[in-house]
C-alpha cells in the first residue's frame, strides 16, 4: 500500500492548512482579490478549506480604476458564485480625498496608489489578516517572503526582521494596530497554479486565452488599447492575436503573442517560456528593487 | 507534452549546507540552469548587475540574493525559497546563508526540508563547519543527507581525495541518528556529476546529484503508524442545506484514518467512530498525512480547536513537563526561569522553563554545563512545564506532533524552535 500525495495535493493541503490557521488566530480576515489568475485560485482553496460552510470572509478588491473590463465582470460573477461579500476600494476616491496624487505625465501608472488605497480600505473595514496571492516563484523579493508577514501599524513589511517560520507552526501574534498578509500559495509555481486550474476545472477571465485585441507595442511592452492609455508620437494600435500571462492594470500589463486559446496549451506555453512571468510588467522594471521597495511600502 | 505526468508528480523539499565559499550559489545555479529553471530575463538581470558591481563572470550567487542590502552587502540575509521541476519530481529548496546566524536559519529550513545536501570542499575535507550542518540536520530529524565533495576539478579529479573524504565521514557521522548519506564527487562551477555525469571522474559510477534528487525515496519518510489528528477549526454552516453538519477540520499529522475507526479524543478521553472524511465535497476512503481533511464523527461529542482525534489503540504521551531540544532564534537571550507562549500542534498553552539541561557546542559536539546563558543561535536541553497537558510523540517519531514554537509574550515574537525528546 502506497501512501503518496502527489506535488498538486500537497500544495492544495498546505494552503488549506494556512487559511484554517489564519480563520483561528485572526478576527477579521479578507481575501486581496485582483481578478487574476492567483486570487482565483485562492478564492477556490478557500471554498474547499471551509466547505460546506461558506468562505467566512469577503474579497477586497482595489480597483484601480484601469481594469480591463472583462475582469470586472468576472469578478461580480465569482462573488455571487461563492456567496461571498465583495468589498471594493476604489483609488479614485483616495485621490478625491487627497491622500493619493495622480503620477504626472502622458501614461500615468495607478500601480503604486494602490497600496494607499489598500492601507485605507484595511484600516477602515478594521481588516487584521489579508490573504494575497503571492508566490515565491514571482519575483525575488517574494522569495523571502513568509505565510504569515507581519506588518508593522503603518503596513510596512520589514524583509530584515521576519519572524522564523519552522514545520506547520505559525505565529500570527501581534500588537494592536499591526496586521498580518497571508499567503496560502507562497510554496506554488505558475505551472502548478495552471496544472491545478485544470485539474480542478477553475474558471477563468477570457483575457488569459489567446484572443484578437487592439494592441500598441511600446518598447516591446504590448499594451491594449484602452481610455487610460495616450499614444506616443508615431505609435498607432494595430489589431494582435495575443494573451496575458498575468493581470494588472491596463496601462502597465503587457500582453504575449500567442495562439493558445486553452488550457491545455496555455500549460505547453508555459512549459516552454523562456521569461519569467512577470517580465511583461512594467511595474517591476522600474528598478532592481521596485518589487522589494513597493511591499515595503505595503504593496501586496 | 506529458500533462499528465506534470499533474501527479512527487515533491521534494531539501536544504542545502554551506557557505558561498563552498560553492553553494554556484551549486544552486548550477542545477536550475542546467535543468533550464533559469529564465532569459532573469539572466539578462543579473548579467546586468554582475556588470554594475564589476564582478568577472556572471555571479549566480545574485540569483538568491533577493533584498537590495543582500545585494548590497554581497551576503544573504534569510532563508529563501526556490523551485525547479524536472519530469519526475517539483522540487523546493530552502536556501540558508552560511555567513550569519547560520544556526537559526539552517534549522528553519531543515524544518520542512526531506534532504539536505551538505557541501565540502574537495581541498579542505571535513571542516567544523560540517560537523556543525551534520548534526543540525541529524537534530531536524532530516532522514536523507547527500554528501557532496564539490571542487573536484581542483584536486585533479581524484579518487583517493573522495575516498578519504568519505571515509572520514562515515566515522563521525556513525553517531548521529542518520539512516541515509550518500556520497558524490561533484564539480558545481564545471557540471562535473551535478546534472550530466562527468567525464573526468570514470571511477564513480553513482548517480549525479539531480539523478539522486530524482529517485530518492521519501514515500516512507512520513509516519503512516501513529494516528493523529489536531483539531484545527470545528466547521458549523447551520445552513438550510446542512442544519446539522458538525465537521472537525485539520491536517493528519501521522497514521491513517477511515471511515469506522475507533478513535479517542484528547483531552477529554471520550471515544467515538469515525463517520465520514471529506476534502470539500468528496468523501475520502482514507486520509494520511499530510492531507488536510474534514472529519465526521458518529456522536455528537464536545470538541474545540487545539484537541487531537488519535486511534483508540495507539494513544501520544500526555504531559505537562516536556524534554526537549531548543534552537534560539531571537536577539533577546533566553529567560532560564522565564514564562513564554508554546504552540504544539494546533495548541496554545502557557509555559515556564524550568530546568536548563546542558548547552551544545555544535562545533564540537560537547555538552556545556556550566554555562547556561542562552543567546540567539544557541542549541540547549530544557524541560518545559505547560499550564495545560500537551499531547505530543517524540520529534523523531513524529515531527509534526513533536515540534513546538515558543513565542515571546511581550515582542510577540518567535523565540525559540524546539524539539520534544
Amino acid at each position: 500500500m502506497s501512501y503518496n500525495l502527489n506535488h498538486l495535493k500537497q500544495l492544495e493541503s498546505e494552503a488549506i492548512f494556512i487559511f484554517r490557521e489564519a480563520v483561528e488566530q485572526f478576527e477579521n480576515p479578507v481575501i486581496l482579490f485582483s481578478g487574476g489568475k492567483d486570487s482565483i485560485t485562492l478564492v477556490h482553496l478557500a471554498y474547499k478549506a471551509f466547505f460546506p460552510a461558506k468562505i467566512p470572509f469577503p474579497l477586497l478588491h482595489i480597483d484601480t480604476g484601469h481594469n480591463f473590463p472583462e475582469t470586472l465582470v468576472f469578478r461580480d460573477e465569482l462573488a455571487k458564485l461563492y456567496n461571498v461579500k465583495l468589498d471594493i476600494g476604489y483609488v479614485q476616491d483616495s485621490i478625491d480625498r487627497g491622500t493619493a496624487v495622480e503620477e504626472k505625465g502622458l501614461n500615468p501608472s495607478r500601480n503604486t496608489l494602490q497600496s494607499i488605497t489598500l492601507l485605507e480600505k484595511l484600516e477602515e473595514g478594521k481588516y487584521d489578516a489579508a490573504f494575497g496571492g503571492g508566490r515565491r516563484d514571482e519575483e525575488k523579493a517574494r522569495a523571502k517572503e513568509r505565510f504569515f508577514s507581519h506588518r508593522d501599524e503603518f503596513g510596512q513589511w520589514d524583509p530584515k526582521n521576519q519572524r522564523p517560520e519552522l514545520w506547520n507552526l505559525f505565529n500570527g501574534k501581534k500588537a494592536p494596530g499591526e496586521s498580518f498578509r497571508v499567503f496560502p500559495i507562497s510554496n506554488w509555481t505558475e505551472m502548478d497554479v495552471w496544472q491545478y486550474i485544470k485539474k480542478e476545472n477553475i474558471a477563468l477571465p477570457s483575457i488569459y486565452f489567446a484572443h484578437d485585441r487592439s494592441i500598441v507595442n511600446r518598447g516591446g511592452v504590448l499594451l491594449a488599447e484602452s481610455p487610460y492609455n495616450t499614444l506616443l508620437p508615431g505609435e498607432k494600435y494595430e489589431q494582435m492575436h495575443i494573451r496575458y500571462r498575468t493581470l494588472g492594470c491596463m496601462t502597465i500589463t503587457g500582453a504575449i503573442f500567442s495562439d493558445a486559446n486553452d488550457l491545455d496549451k496555455v500549460i505547453e506555453e508555459v512549459a516552454a517560456a523562456r521569461s519569467t512571468e512577470r517580465g511583461n510588467r512594467a511595474d517591476d522594471k522600474r528598478s532592481e528593487a521596485a518589487m522589494e521597495d513597493r511591499k515595503k511600502q505595503g504593496y501586496f | 507534452m506529458e500533462t499528465k505526468g506534470y499533474l501527479d508528480m512527487d515533491l521534494l523539499r531539501f536544504t542545502t549546507a554551506g557557505s558561498v565559499d563552498d560553492g553553494k550559489s554556484t551549486l544552486i545555479g548550477r542545477l536550475m540552469y542546467d535543468t533550464k529553471s533559469i529564465f532569459e530575463d532573469q539572466l539578462e538581470a543579473i548579467e546586468r548587475s554582475s556588470e554594475k558591481r564589476g564582478d568577472e563572470t556572471v555571479n549566480l550567487a545574485l540569483l538568491t540574493d533577493g533584498l537590495k542590502a543582500e545585494r548590497e552587502q554581497g551576503i544573504t540575509i534569510d532563508v529563501a525559497y526556490r523551485y525547479f521541476a524536472t519530469p519526475k519530481r517539483k522540487f523546493i529548496i530552502a536556501d540558508t546563508p552560511g555567513h550569519i546566524q547560520y544556526t537559526r536559519n539552517m534549522v528553519t529550513g531543515a524544518s520542512t526540508a526531506n534532504l539536505a545536501i551538505i557541501l565540502i570542499d574537495a581541498r579542505n575535507g571535513i571542516i567544523e563547519q560540517t560537523s556543525r550542518h551534520t548534526y543540525i540536520a541529524s537534530m531536524l530529524g532530516i532522514k536523507h543527507i547527500v554528501v557532496c565533495v564539490n571542487k573536484m576539478d581542483l584536486v585533479d579529479f581524484s579518487e583517493e581525495v573522495f575516498t578519504n573524504i568519505k571515509t572520514k565521514y562515515q566515522a563521525f557521522s556513525s553517531t548521529l541518528n542518520l539512516p541515509d548519506i550518500q556520497y558524490i564527487p561533484i564539480s558545481a562551477l564545471k557540471g562535473d556529476n551535478v546534472v550530466d555525469a562527468s567525464k573526468n571522474m570514470d571511477w564513480y559510477k553513482g548517480k549525479t546529484l539531480l539523478q539522486t534528487l530524482e529517485t530518492v525515496q521519501i514515500v516512507s519518510d512520513f509516519n503512516f503508524e501513529d494516528a493523529r489528528f489536531p483539531v484545527q477549526r470545528v466547521i458549523r454552516p447551520q445552513s438550510a442545506q446542512y442544519p446539522d453538519f458538525r465537521g472537525f477540520a485539520g491536517r493528519v499529522e501521522g497514521g491513517v484514518f477511515r471511515p469506522g475507526d475507533s478513535i479517542t479524543v484528547l483531552p477529554s478521553g471520550l471515544t467515538t467512530k469515525i463517520s465520514k472524511i471529506y476534502n470539500a465535497d468528496v468523501e475520502l476512503e482514507e486520509a494520511y498525512s499530510p492531507m488536510s481533511v474534514c472529519i465526521t464523527l458518529e456522536n455528537n461529542i464536545d470538541i474545540s480547536r487545539g484537541d487531537m482525534l488519535v486511534k483508540s489503540d495507539n494513544l501520544p504521551k500526555v504531559d505537562q513537563e516536556i524534554e526537549l531540544m531548543v534552537c534560539w532564534m531571537n536577539d533577546k537571550k533566553m529567560n532560564p526561569t522565564g514564562k513564554y507562549l508554546l504552540r504544539h500542534t494546533t495548541n496554545e498553552a502557557k509555559c515556564v522553563v524550568k530546568n536548563i539541561a546542558y548547552k551544545m557546542n555544535i562545533n564540537t559536539l560537547e555538552k556545556i554545563v556550566d554555562n547556561f546563558e542562552v543567546e540567539k543561535n544557541d542549541i540547549v536541553k530544557i524541560t518545559l512545564k505547560s499550564a495545560k497537558p500537551l499531547f505530543y510523540d517524540a520529534y523523531k517519531k513524529n515531527r509534526g506532533t513533536g515540534s513546538v514554537i515558543l513565542v515571546d509574550e511581550f515582542s510577540n515574537e518567535t523565540v525559540g524552535a524546539g524539539m520534544i525528546v
